[in-house]
């Protein structure tokens, strides 16, 4: 697939950097020369310096034959002004931008074919927000991941003692929760996946990947750990694009959060932004600050700031002085697992990671919906919807158990109707069903693709 | 400072005046009263005394600036209070002394309500009329309606809306041009008062009394063409339809006009002082329902229920109407009234005292300090629905705050040596100072009691409480003469 992407931020960067090795012919195109020289010593595409709504720019950048254009710039317009060249001179097919602004946002009728022809809209701080306001609601998960519009929630969790399947074979959990429908997807034990049976016993430090039904979450995390408390007093350090805009939804939803930024102006400002938050300026590594404002009643602390090792620190400070849990959100991808194995840090969250699936969504063959990238890019859930019947489609009509799925892939769940079912091996796929996978090797994708893919015949 | 300026825009505005003494004389005419000659003398010498200020410099057109807008908005206040007591003087009934006059005059002009007048009802009925219209002239501002009505003030026009305006907020225009701004409120301010008149109409008053008392009840003054006030009509009805056009009023009319250009009523219900100025008089209501009930001061619940409210809404807005004498009431009420007054209507609005908008910002000031012992480093700005104040408004607010009490207590100690007991003294300058009208003690019906001194220094009191003090008193500093 031939993909044009402009701004080679850390979105930009990271973007190229997950695609390139799936056979993508990537351009890159931004104003910086250095960024783009180290980009280019790195990894296999292109580069173009240059202004990136320029049509000059855009067609050496080859916008004539390009299937996808991402823009992903600092500025909004500049992303609007692109997409819109390249519909007008180049008729690209699909093209995504980056729009930050919430006035913008609140007006989607403004990217239409007939005025900014923009495909889809991604919003990388918007994604963020939510992915860590999941892993605020459910304290004690990894991760927290949406299918369906959150009908179908995928949970990470770390199997502690005192959960009452740790030490058990996983069938019994139909034992346990008669109830409540659930399939484990993978567990990771040691860095490695393990292909979750009916008789594999999960142990202590496990990471367990499992897909249930929202309601029901809560009741299966329980089962692998105690729960922690519902979370109720948060503070934020960091009022960057993330922490504000986290604060402002968390304030509605009856939390108590304090956000917590060193630059005064900025503080200033958000102060008179948000309305229940209690907005301080100063250093998040402050231990007088922390005390006065009672950081061992904390439930989360948050370091959200665009400093990875500030965040680090930050993070490790609070949790040596009693808050409960301390989240760190962390750029660096080798820092990442660096992190969370050390045990210091409870979650370390990867912007680029929680970013780059619904990126993906767009960029996968077949017709699908949802990518979360999991474990480092190496792992992958998706949501894809099937067409076709059983003469076109190699999944449609099919039970689970005749559908050749590659190594490591497993279905979990079946949305049909807005209706949740958790598959077994002798689950139908009709049409339009909305299938959800986990893969725990990516490598095998194109695979996957293909079993969404409709032949040809079809049409 | 340019006086030719000042001469010429006050002239001006005398003339503009002199023409509200046509309906007092079609009154007289129609009714054949015996106040024709006094209403006649009056708008001839009003004027005359334009003219001679205009003709002479009617050719020097020059923009009003800040300064000459303060000058020309107290002078003018002044010079109509001044010609609006003719009528009273020259009348041969009720043929008043030239202090009662000028009190009086002041105290419609100024939205007040106080009178010095008794046996209201045997006065010629122009006379009655013209302490009504007084009232009304005064509520939106006759200045505003000279902005209004006078496209030539151009950009000086927004000089005296501000100085006339009430509120801490006085830089938002309703509309591009100060003009239309100026005539939408005074439509806005007539369709209410078209309303208020057939409603009251409706429930059961004479033409005469319904046009008076919506002159009064919209421009939240408080005279009545009876000297029972409200209380002489005894009908539930009446007193329900002065209790609704009293909430409105007391409502900013900007908000009026928001709602009425987006033909929308979600305006009001978003606006955090409407909200607060709604809930203060829920809660003043209950208050005095309660003790009035314990208290047993009426026989009957229906009684005590409208007694009670239309009371507490009347006082809490500053209108001063009154259904009975509430200065009989368990003393707890009165003073919880008479402090209630202080509060006021919006920002914006016809009412006044403080304005609910900046006791609002005062407590959230008072809030802020709470919070900040609590979270000693946090930034706690203030908000009103949400958005941000400016630090400018807000300590604009201190500064009228302490001015207000400081007005309240230098003048209130003038009334006390001037020999009136404390109640007397206290109430009265509360009740002019915040335009309610009828006070406690000495001053629950009538001022008639005072002395001479008392009525000048309340007078006073009532033009800063209507200027909101700094346009009168930016007059007494020397720097203002000086640069």
């Amino acid at each position: 697939m031939k993909m044009i992407i402009l701004g080679a931020g850390q979105v930009g960067s990271s973007v190229a950097e997950n695609l390139v090795h799936e056979a993508n012919d990537i351009t890159i195109v931004d104003t910086d020369g250095e960024r783009l020289t180290e980009l280019q010593n790195r990894l296999d595409l292109r580069t173009i310096k240059g202004n990136a709504s320029h049509p000059d720019i855009l067609h050496a950048a080859g916008a004539e034959d390009a299937d996808i254009i991402l823009a992903v710039t600092n500025s909004d317009e500049v992303n609007m002004a692109a997409c819109q060249v390249a519909y007008t001179l180049f008729h690209t097919p699909t093209k995504i931008a980056r729009i930050r602004a919430l006035s913008y946002l609140n007006h989607p009728e403004i990217f239409s074919e007939s005025a900014i022809p923009i495909d889809a809209i991604i919003s990388p701080e918007q994604i963020v927000t939510d992915y860590i306001e999941g892993l605020i609601k459910y304290p004690s998960a990894l991760q927290v991941l949406d299918f369906a519009g959150g009908l179908v929630q995928l949970v990470a969790v770390k199997a502690y003692h005192g959960g009452p399947l740790v030490g058990h074979e996983l069938r019994e959990l139909r034992n346990h929760l008669p109830s409540i429908d659930t399939r484990v997807a993978a567990i990771y034990r040691r860095d490695r996946a393990i292909m979750p049976e009916g008789d594999t016993v999960i142990e202590v430090d496990d990471e367990v990947f499992f897909i249930a039904a929202r309601k029901n979450i809560r009741a299966v995390m329980s089962e692998l750990r105690k729960l922690d408390k519902p979370v109720k007093r948060i503070i934020l350090a960091g009022g960057g694009n993330i922490g504000r805009r986290l604060a402002r939804s968390l304030e509605s939803k009856k939390y108590s959060v304090k956000l917590i930024d060193h630059n005064r102006q900025r503080a200033q400002s958000l102060a008179e932004e948000l309305q229940k938050t209690v907005v301080l300026p100063g250093d998040a590594a402050d231990e007088g600050l922390l005390t006065r404002e009672g950081i061992e009643d904390t439930d989360i602390f948050c370091a959200l700031t665009n400093d990875d090792e500030a965040n680090v620190l930050s993070s490790m400070l609070a949790k040596r002085m009693g808050a409960r849990k301390v989240l760190s959100l962390i750029n660096r991808a080798s820092y990442v697992d660096l992190v969370q194995s050390s045990g210091e840090i409870d979650i370390a969250v990867s912007p680029q990671q929680a970013t780059i699936g619904s990126l993906l969504a767009h960029v996968r063959r077949g017709d699908v919906v949802a990518v979360h990238s999991l474990r480092r890019g190496a792992a992958e859930a998706i949501e894809a919807i099937a067409h076709g019947d059983s003469s076109t489609s190699r999944a449609v009509g099919r039970a689970i158990q005749d559908i050749k799925l590659p190594r490591g892939t497993t279905i979990g769940a079946i949305v049909r109707n807005n209706k949740v079912i958790i598959t077994h091996h002798d689950t139908v796929i009709e049409a339009d069903d909305h299938v959800i996978l986990f893969l725990v090797d990516k490598r095998r994708i194109s695979e996957v693709e293909k079993l969404f893919q409709v032949s040809y015949s079809f049409f | 400072m340019r006086y030719i300026v000042i001469q010429r825009i006050t002239g001006l505005l005398l003339i503009l005046f002199s023409s509200t003494l046509l309906p007092p004389i079609i009154v007289s005419y129609g009714y054949g009263d015996g106040a024709l000659k006094a209403f006649l003398s009056a708008f001839s010498i009003t004027f005359i005394v334009g003219l001679i200020l205009f003709l002479p410099v009617y050719m020097k057109k020059q923009d009003i600036r800040l300064r000459e807008g303060f000058i020309i908005v107290t002078l003018f206040w002044t010079l109509l209070a001044l010609v609006g007591s003719l009528p009273f003087a020259i009348a041969e009934h009720p043929h008043m002394a030239f202090t009662d006059a000028f009190f009086e005059s002041m105290s419609g002009l100024t939205t007040t309500g106080a009178t010095v007048l008794t046996g209201i009802d045997e006065l010629p009925q122009s006379i009655r009329y013209y302490r009504q219209q007084l009232q009304w002239l005064g509520g939106m501002g006759i200045v505003v309606l000279a902005v209004a009505v006078m496209p030539m003030l151009g950009v000086g026009g927004m000089q005296l809306y501000r100085a006339e305006t009430p509120g801490p907020m006085k830089d938002n225009k309703l509309t591009p041009r100060i003009t239309e701004t100026a005539k939408a409120l005074w439509y806005i301010y007539l369709g209410l008062t078209v309303a208020c008149a057939l409603s009251y109409w409706l429930a059961g008053m004479t033409p005469f009394d319904a046009i008076g008392h919506s002159f009064s009840t919209i421009a939240i003054g408080g005279f009545s063409t009876h000297d029972q006030n409200i209380g002489y009509f005894n009908n539930v009805t009446i007193e329900m339809v002065g209790i609704v056009f009293m909430i409105l009023a007391g409502i900013n009319f900007a908000l009026h006009f928001i709602s009425w250009r987006e033909r929308n009523l979600s305006p009001y219900f978003v606006d955090a002082e409407v909200k607060t100025y709604l809930s203060l008089l829920l809660i003043i209501s209950v208050i005095v329902i309660t003790v009035l009930w314990n208290e047993g001061t009426y026989q009957t619940m229906q009684e005590t229920l409208h007694h009670g409210i239309f009371q507490a809404v009347s006082i809490g807005t500053t209108t001063g109407f009154t259904t009975s004498g509430f200065y009989w009431w368990p003393l707890f009420l009165p003073v919880l009234l008479i402090t209630a007054s202080f509060i006021g209507g919006c920002a914006g609005s016809t009412a006044g005292g403080m304005k609910v908008i900046r006791a609002l910002l005062l407590y959230k000031q008072g809030r802020r300090e709470i919070l900040r012992l609590i979270h000693p480093d946090a930034l706690f700005p203030i908000k009103v629905g949400g958005k941000p104040m400016e630090d400018r408004v807000i300590s604009a607010v201190w500064g009228f705050f302490a001015l207000y009490v400081f007005s309240y207590a230098a003048l209130s100690l003038i009334m006390v040596s001037t020999g009136n007991d404390l109640v007397t003294a206290f109430s009265a300058v509360a009740a002019c100072l915040n335009n309610l009208g009828p006070g406690l003690g000495g001053v629950s019906t009538d001022y008639a009691g005072l002395t001479d001194t008392g009525k000048w220094v309340l007078s006073a009191a009532m033009l800063l409480g209507r200027l909101e003090l700094f346009t009168l008193l930016v007059l007494f500093t020397p720097a203002f003469w000086r640069g």
